[in-house]
Parts: C-alpha cells; sequence; structure tokens
C-alpha cells in the first residue's frame, strides 16, 4: 500500500493542472450537495417548528379599541380548543420590531407604533384546530388578516419538495458528470502511461500493482474536493450566521450543531472516497482491461 | 525445465510456429537462430505468455503456461526475467529506479530492494550510472541495465530477444559474457540472435528455426543459414 501511495504522489504531481480540474469538480459537486442538505435539513426543521406550535394570528384594523379586542379574546378563551391566547398590542409590536431591528437603525426611523397593527396569538391543541379559530377571527368585523400557519406549513412543504427534487436532481447530474471527468482524466493517463504500464507487466507487476495506484488517485481528487467544500459551506454558514438568526427569530436553526457538521463531514468524505474510486474503477476497467 | 509439446502459433492464415518440440534442461544456454520471420521472438514470448500458442503444450518448470489463467502471469514473469533488443527501460526513471522495479512488484521493503539492487549494478558494473536516466546511457550500458533488471529477482530463466542487436561487436561481446556468467550462475539462459559470430564463439545448443520449424537442433552447434 505504502508503494501505491508513492506511485499516486508521483502520478499526480506528473499532471498537477488535471489533478486541480479533478478535485474542481469534485469541490462543485459536493458544495452543491453541502447546499442541498443543509437548505433541506433548515426547512424540515422549520417546519417542524410550525407544526409544533400550532397558532392563529389576527391583525386588527386601525382604530379598533382595546375593550373590542379583550371581547374577542375573552370569547375565544371559552373555546375548548384555544390553549392559549396573547394580545400585542401596537406599543408592544413597535418594542418587537425594535428588538429585532436593532442594529439597523436606518429601519428604526421610520416606524412609529401607529404603523404596527395590533395583533391576537391564539395557541391551539392541534394543528386541526387551527381553521375553526381562523373561521371565528374572520367572521369578526375588526378583524383585517388572519394568518394561518398551516399556510405556512404548507408553503414550506412545497419549498422543501422543490429543494428535495430540484436539488437532488442537480447533485445526482453533478456526481454522473464528475465520475465522467474522473474516467476522462485517469483514462488519459493511463494512455499517457501505457509504455510504463507494459513493461511493468512485463517485469510481473500484478494487476492490483498496476491499478491500485490509478483508484487511489480517483479517491484523492474526490477526498480533496469533497473536504474543500465542506470547509467552505462550513466557513460561509458561520460567517452569515449572526445575519441569518435574525430572520429565524425562535426557531432554532443557528448555530448549526458542530457535531451534525461532523457527520455531514463523514459522509461526505465517504461518497468523494465512492464516487472517486467508482470513476477510477470504470477507467482502469476500461482503458487497461483489468478488473 | 521448458517444454514446447506440438506448439502451433498462427496469425491468420500464417504460421508463425509449427509442431515445435523442444526441451530446455535446468541451467542450459542456448541460442535459437533463424531468419528473421522465423518464429525466434514468437518462441521467447509464449514462454511469459505475451503470445498465446494456437495448440500444443508449454511448461516452464511445474507451471503449465497454456493453461495458466491472467491472473497467475505475473508470478510467471517474474519467474522468467526478459532482456529486449530496444531495452524497454522507463525514461522518466534512473538507472537504479529502473531495476529496482523489478523488486518493487515482488513487494520488497526499501531495504531489501537497496541491497540487491546495488549488488547487482556493481556486478553488470554499472554502479557508477546508477544515477543516470537511460537517454544518458550508452548502448551497452542500457543493455546491462536491462539484464540487471531482469536478473536481480534471480529468476529461474533469462529469456533475451536480440540483446545485441543494436550494439557494436566489443560491446555486444561483453553483454554475452554476462549472460554467460549468469548461467554459471544456474540460470537457464535462452537467446534469440542473428549475431553469428557470437553463436559460432560459444559453441553452445543451438536451435535453428526456419519457416516457423525447428530445422536443427544441435549440442555444441553452429550458425547455419538453412
Amino acid at each position: 500500500m505504502n508503494r501505491a501511495i508513492l506511485y499516486t504522489k508521483r502520478n499526480i504531481r506528473r499532471t498537477p493542472f488535471q489533478a486541480i480540474a479533478a478535485s474542481m469538480i469534485m469541490f462543485l459537486t459536493f458544495f452543491a450537495l453541502l447546499a442541498f442538505i443543509l437548505l433541506a435539513t433548515g426547512s424540515e426543521m422549520a417546519l417542524k417548528y410550525f407544526e409544533s406550535k400550532p397558532q392563529v394570528i389576527a391583525f386588527f384594523k386601525e382604530g379598533t379599541t382595546d375593550q373590542d379586542i379583550h371581547a374577542i379574546e375573552t370569547a375565544l378563551q371559552q373555546e375548548s380548543i384555544v390553549t392559549n391566547t396573547k394580545y400585542v398590542s401596537k406599543q408592544d409590536a413597535l418594542q418587537i420590531y425594535r428588538d429585532r431591528n436593532k442594529n439597523d437603525p436606518a429601519l428604526l426611523e421610520l416606524v412609529t407604533a401607529n404603523i404596527l397593527p395590533a395583533s391576537l396569538e391564539v395557541s391551539t391543541q392541534t394543528p386541526q384546530d387551527l381553521q375553526s379559530v381562523a373561521d371565528i377571527l374572520k367572521r369578526e368585523p375588526v378583524v383585517s388578516e388572519v394568518i394561518v400557519p398551516q399556510d405556512v406549513v404548507q408553503t414550506l412543504t412545497q419549498i422543501a419538495g422543490i429543494i428535495r427534487t430540484v436539488g437532488g436532481a442537480t447533485v445526482g447530474f453533478l456526481m454522473v458528470f464528475a465520475i465522467l471527468v474522473i474516467v476522462m482524466i485517469i483514462g488519459f493517463k493511463i494512455r499517457l502511461r501505457r509504455n510504463e504500464i507494459e513493461i511493468m507487466r512485463l517485469v510481473g507487476a500484478s494487476s492490483s500493482f498496476v491499478r491500485n495506484p490509478f483508484i487511489l488517485e480517483g479517491m484523492f481528487y474526490g477526498i480533496t474536493g469533497a473536504v474543500t467544500a465542506w470547509i467552505l459551506s462550513y466557513g460561509l454558514l458561520w460567517y452569515f450566521t449572526p445575519f441569518l438568526q435574525g430572520y429565524l427569530e425562535e426557531i432554532k436553526l443557528l448555530p448549526v450543531n458542530p457535531l451534525f457538521m461532523f457527520i455531514l463531514l463523514t459522509t461526505v468524505i465517504l461518497v468523494s472516497l465512492a464516487l472517486g474510486s467508482l470513476g477510477s474503477i470504470f477507467a482502469v476497467r476500461r482503458y487497461l482491461k483489468i478488473s | 525445465m521448458i517444454i514446447f509439446e506440438n506448439v502451433n502459433k498462427k496469425y491468420g492464415p500464417n504460421s508463425a510456429l509449427e509442431n515445435i518440440n523442444l526441451e530446455i534442461k535446468q541451467g542450459e544456454f542456448i541460442f535459437i537462430v533463424g531468419s528473421s520471420g522465423a518464429g525466434k521472438s514468437t518462441l521467447l514470448r509464449i514462454l511469459t505468455k505475451e503470445v498465446i500458442p494456437t495448440s500444443g503444450k508449454v511448461k516452464v518448470g511445474n507451471i503449465d503456461v497454456t493453461k495458466m489463467q491472467d491472473k497467475d502471469v505475473p508470478s510467471l514473469r517474474r519467474k522468467v526475467g526478459m532482456v529486449f533488443q530496444d531495452f524497454k527501460l522507463l525514461d522518466d526513471r534512473t538507472v537504479f529506479e529502473n531495476v529496482a522495479l523489478a523488486l518493487e512488484v515482488l513487494d520488497k521493503s526499501y531495504e531489501d530492494i537497496t541491497k540487491a539492487v546495488e549488488h547487482i549494478l556493481k556486478l553488470v558494473e554499472i554502479w557508477d550510472k546508477r544515477n543516470l536516466f537511460p537517454r544518458q546511457l550508452s548502448g551497452g550500458e542500457a543493455q546491462r541495465t536491462v539484464i540487471a533488471r531482469a536478473v536481480v529477482g534471480k529468476p529461474d530463466v533469462l529469456l533475451a530477444d536480440e540483446p545485441t542487436g543494436d550494439l557494436d561487436p566489443k560491446t555486444a561481446w561483453g553483454v554475452i559474457q554476462l549472460l554467460n556468467e549468469i548461467n554459471s550462475w544456474g540460470t537457464t539462459v535462452a537467446m534469440a540472435t542473428h549475431n553469428q559470430e557470437i553463436v559460432n564463439t560459444l559453441k553452445r545448443r543451438v536451435v535453428i528455426l526456419k519457416n516457423g520449424n525447428i530445422a536443427k537442433d544441435s549440442k555444441e552447434g553452429k550458425y547455419e543459414i538453412h
């Protein structure tokens, strides 16, 4: 094995530009894969969050009095399906807005309590109860808008589905492309070294002696691309976490658990080894005519 | 040691070897002579399974080469050293590294390889050229390197296909003396050649091929054109 590693290093040194090209295509493939996994995982977690907190939010029209709102709140609290209600006044809404955007003074300048509507957040026992509460609220003349999280859940489900479909297709295509690039590059190297391979066979080199450096080379390209992609993904995620956390509010997606990222690293390394060696094996079988 | 039994080799309608029956004993030095196209190289290449006979049986020691599976061919080739007219050295490796290759394929340790290669390079008298590349060698030095590579693994048989073909007479004699010395260790040597002077001087067994057939097989033969 040490000898195979030595020959592999020699092969890579001889054609550095091809090595870079192969590693780059692997990098692109795994960067796309990691982006897809992170987005898909994030959207699944957000979906779970919304599903775990069945809540309807009703916004009130301008001029609605506290009395009217409290009357509606009291009526809802009598319903058995309602577990909790929370009244957010205009002042409360302004305070929430200021807390969220405290790092961006430009956004704070023009906003006053008058612009933000008062709202009532109604929690139910199960997501199935949300529509009933929404129907009650929609009948109230002072209610301007009712947001049902099921709509949000439905939208998120659609988005998650699109991410899975588009991401999966893109990554699948890139993986096939990466394997073909490895086949092409290793195949080219085999042809370049055919005299050397012939001589090695004449002095008694076994098939594995000839084949193993090429397979290790494919695995090297895979692992280089995968690890580089992981480092960049993690770096970007870490860099943008403070910015993204402001948008995610109570959804505890960020910062990403380091254990999760470690598991992801292990997974991409294994996949990259498989892809790299698969490409090399195809090339060796085709161009060396050994299995 | 080496047995050819009713061996035939056809390339399409053309016969390269016809009904070859030949036995070469352990430790023999044998010349295989004949005009171009007589079948000399084909005969030698059958012994390393570079060429597969159309029919017949070939044995090297206990190994039936004709029935051998492809995965066992490398182990056969480690027992049979080859010396080529066109040298077949690796251009991007030094003399030392070219010879070491024969031991690397045996998965020998770095220490063992260094010791063995040093020994053989000194024996063939090119130790001082060990760090040169093939393009920096003369014909004789290149051929000595090839011989060193062929015998460093202590094979039972050494096959030489026109090893003096591109060399001047003096250098050619140097190579032949080396092969003679290798034979004195007990290694069987089979050499295909056109060199009449060498064959007639050494007085070894001579097998004359003509049109793929054995025209003559004599113990202390001479180079005869048939």
